[in-house]
Order: structure tokens, then C-alpha cells, then sequence
């Protein structure tokens, strides 16, 4: 049997591994254990067909969403427990075009760190006014907007003491299915960034500041919310018809 | 502009990012299944797959619709059965299968988007529903990857290995 895993360990593989070039994590990225059996060895093969599926994508209208799925506090017959806030943003593709009408979806824990999942027993309470769940679409101008609970920061089993800092989980479409994103957004100054794997996994410390939202007093609603801004810029090539708007 | 960069889906996405009817694009066409295998060679309980494809004539201009609420209560409704939307996503079960009801796309192959915990970065694949001069492209024994086995007409198997001997090609759109 192995000597368990500490946090000083993982420390040390982070710290080998940090600067590395790139804007996305390397999927082989080893201080986050789940990474080893879970990444291809063979590099991906190219594909440079312009006529490629993937390079179109899924569309989505208003009868996929309704107009309470972007306000997390108001899913139950109470208002959930937890700092209120909005987060806001836009999304742009990297010509910084915005990505319009498209869908956004956030999922996250309570403000105790519990995910309403069944495979989460962390011993932190559930919150009965609480999913955690929320969808929107973007508008014309790219903008999306969620009210909600600030989630809490909870603990995991990559290492002994390990702990995720407080983040929102967000799923993204653009025009082209090469576009697909999906990340995770963290609140500014939290002191757990530097022990986080999942986190340092984006080497980068430019790159990893694009995780992170702003806090912005100019969206804190008076005596209601505080307002959070996060801009997300999606990947990937589109097709060129793609371009003028469907 | 610099990309917001990828994180993983994470273990708890399950009461999120599925949706009752996620695997049914269509109905009186093909049944595509398979199971998601790590390097070890045990199943994935904790994969999401999503699929976009063509049409039967191929067009991929998918409708709207794939998550239709009601309006009264926010409950799915499933796809309207008339409109193709091209876009489906299932989660793999606790046993690492996973299953998709569609029709086969005039192009020949459907897109697929593997998100997991342990993956921080998607990936992307294609199931092949017949010979493509894409796959003649491939390295002759890595080939068969990216290539549906029909076990009775109508159903194919599809298993995506994402590291090993078996592993299934990835795709890169840069």
C-alpha cells in the first residue's frame, strides 16, 4: 500500500508542470489523478474537410428554455440559503463576434458545497430551496445573465485535504460544433487557486486568469444582489456561412 | 481574441446537462450503442456523449427543439417528432453504455463530443455508418475505430476506447 497522497505532493507536480504554453489544459495533465486512464496516448488526426459536420452546430430557440431557468433562486417555494448574486457576460467566438442565441448552461453546489447529485456525500447539507441548475439564451449581442447563490467551496479525494475552490460549471454552443466549450468559472482572490489541480491544470497563468470573474459593484443590484462579470471566448473554427447569422 | 480555456464536466453534471428523450433524434431509423472503456479497460459510468449529425438528405441546418419545455411547469417534452434537430446528448450508464435512436445522415458519419470526468479538454470522434474516403486516409489499423458494427439490421455498435490498445481516433478541427 502507497503512502496516501498529500497536498505537498501534488504541490510539486503543479509547480514542474506550471508555466507550460497553451490555452486549454493538457489532457494529460497527472496532479489531477483522474486524468491517467481518462486521455488518448495516439495524437488527434487533423481534419481539414470545409465541408465538415462539425464545423455547423446545433441550434436552440426559446421553446428550449423557459424565462425562470436563468434565475437559480427562484426553482422552489422558498428562496435558497447563500450570498445572492448575478453573473453576467458575453459570449464571443475569437474574431470577437458575439455568439448569438445560443445556449448557456450553468449547473453548481449550494452555498454549503453540496452538489443536489447522489454520488455527492460530502456531509455539507443539502438546501431543500436549492437544484443548482440553469439554462438561457444568449441575445443578440451575445449577453447572458444568471441570478443565483454563491456556491461554496467543498472537498474531493484527489489527495488528503484536497478542495475544489468555489466555482460555476458553464456549457457553451457557438455556431459550430468545434466550438463546444465547457468550464468552469471561479470567484477572484479565492485562496484555495493555488492548491487546486483542476484549476492549475490550465498552465498559464494568463490563460487561467480567463477563468476567473470580476467582481463588478456597477451590476451589484442595491439592497438585492452582487453583480459578477464573466466574458467567455470560444475556440474553434466555424464555416464561413456560419458568419452572416443563421 | 485569447479562448476561455477548458475545464472538466466534473463527476455531479448528471441532474444538469441530460434531459429525458437526450438519445432520441429520431424515431423509425437506426439504434447506434456502445460502451465508453479507460485505459484499463473498465467502463466509464461518467461519460457524456453528444452527437450532431445530417439529416437523411443530408442537410445540417438542425431545427430547434431538441430540449422543448412546457411552458406550464418547465417539463421536457421530448423533440416535436417532426422537425430534425441533429443534436442529441446522452449520459453513459452506470455500466459505461450509452444508446441513440436517429437516422442515418446523408454525409455518412455522426459527430460525437466526449465529455468526462478525468477529461479536462473534450474530444471529438466520428461513427462511420459505411466506407468514407475519410477513413481510407487513416492508418490502415486504427481504422475500424471510427466504424460502426451493424449486429442486426438496424443497430450498430459503437465503443469508444479513450486510451489503450483499442483506443478510438480523435479529431482535431484546429
Amino acid at each position: 500500500m502507497s503512502e496516501p497522497l498529500k497536498q505537498a505532493d501534488i504541490d510539486q507536480e503543479i509547480a514542474a508542470l506550471s508555466g507550460g504554453p497553451g490555452d486549454h489544459p493538457a489532457r494529460d495533465y497527472a496532479p489531477y489523478r483522474s486524468t491517467l486512464l481518462r486521455h488518448p496516448k495516439q495524437p488527434l488526426v487533423a481534419v481539414k474537410d470545409p465541408e465538415a459536420a462539425e464545423l455547423s452546430g446545433p441550434a436552440f430557440g426559446v421553446s428550449d428554455v423557459t424565462a425562470l431557468d436563468n434565475d437559480l433562486t427562484r426553482q422552489h417555494l422558498g428562496e435558497p440559503l447563500g450570498e445572492r448574486m448575478t453573473v453576467r457576460g458575453r459570449v464571443l467566438d475569437r474574431q470577437g463576434r458575439p455568439v448569438r442565441n445560443q445556449l448557456v448552461e450553468i449547473w453548481q453546489a449550494n452555498a454549503s458545497g453540496r452538489y443536489l447529485h447522489q454520488r455527492d456525500d460530502h456531509s455539507a447539507p443539502l438546501d431543500p430551496n436549492f437544484t443548482g441548475v440553469g439554462r438561457c439564451l444568449t441575445d443578440d449581442d451575445g449577453n447572458y445573465l444568471f441570478t443565483t447563490i454563491k456556491p461554496g467551496a467543498y472537498p474531493w479525494r484527489n489527495h488528503v485535504n484536497a478542495w475544489r475552490p468555489a466555482h460555476i460549471h458553464f456549457s457553451l454552443f457557438g455556431s459550430a460544433f468545434t466550438q463546444r466549450l465547457v468550464t468552469q468559472m471561479y470567484f477572484p482572490g479565492d485562496p484555495l487557486f493555488p492548491y487546486d489541480p483542476i484549476m492549475q491544470s490550465v498552465t498559464d497563468e494568463r490563460a487561467r486568469q480567463r477563468l476567473v470573474a470580476s467582481y463588478a459593484h456597477e451590476l451589484s443590484e442595491p439592497e438585492f444582489s452582487l453583480g459578477y462579470r464573466w466574458d467567455i471566448v470560444l475556440d474553434g473554427p466555424a464555416a464561413t456561412w456560419m458568419e452572416e447569422g443563421r | 481574441m485569447n479562448p476561455t480555456p477548458s475545464q472538466t464536466v466534473g463527476p455531479f453534471y448528471g441532474y444538469a446537462l441530460p434531459f429525458p428523450g437526450g438519445g432520441d433524434l429520431a424515431t423509425g431509423g437506426i439504434a447506434v450503442h456502445g460502451y465508453v472503456y479507460d485505459g484499463a479497460g473498465d467502463p466509464v459510468p461518467d461519460a457524456l456523449l453528444e452527437f450532431w449529425q445530417a439529416d437523411e438528405q443530408g442537410s445540417l441546418r438542425g431545427s430547434p427543439g431538441t430540449m422543448r419545455r412546457d411552458p406550464t411547469n418547465g417539463a421536457f417534452l421530448g423533440r416535436d417528432g417532426v422537425r430534425f434537430t441533429g443534436f442529441g446528448r446522452v449520459g453513459t450508464d452506470l455500466d459505461g453504455h450509452w444508446a441513440l435512436r436517429t437516422v442515418v445522415p446523408g454525409n455518412g458519419y455522426i459527430s460525437v463530443c466526449v465529455f468526462a470526468r478525468g477529461l479536462l479538454h473534450h474530444l471529438y470522434t466520428r461513427i462511420y455508418l459505411g466506407q468514407n474516403g475519410f477513413l481510407d486516409s487513416l492508418p490502415p489499423e486504427r481504422r475500424h475505430t471510427l466504424v460502426a458494427a451493424e449486429e442486426r439490421e438496424g443497430v450498430y455498435r459503437f465503443d469508444i476506447h479513450l486510451q489503450g490498445d483499442k483506443e478510438t481516433v480523435f479529431l482535431d478541427f484546429g
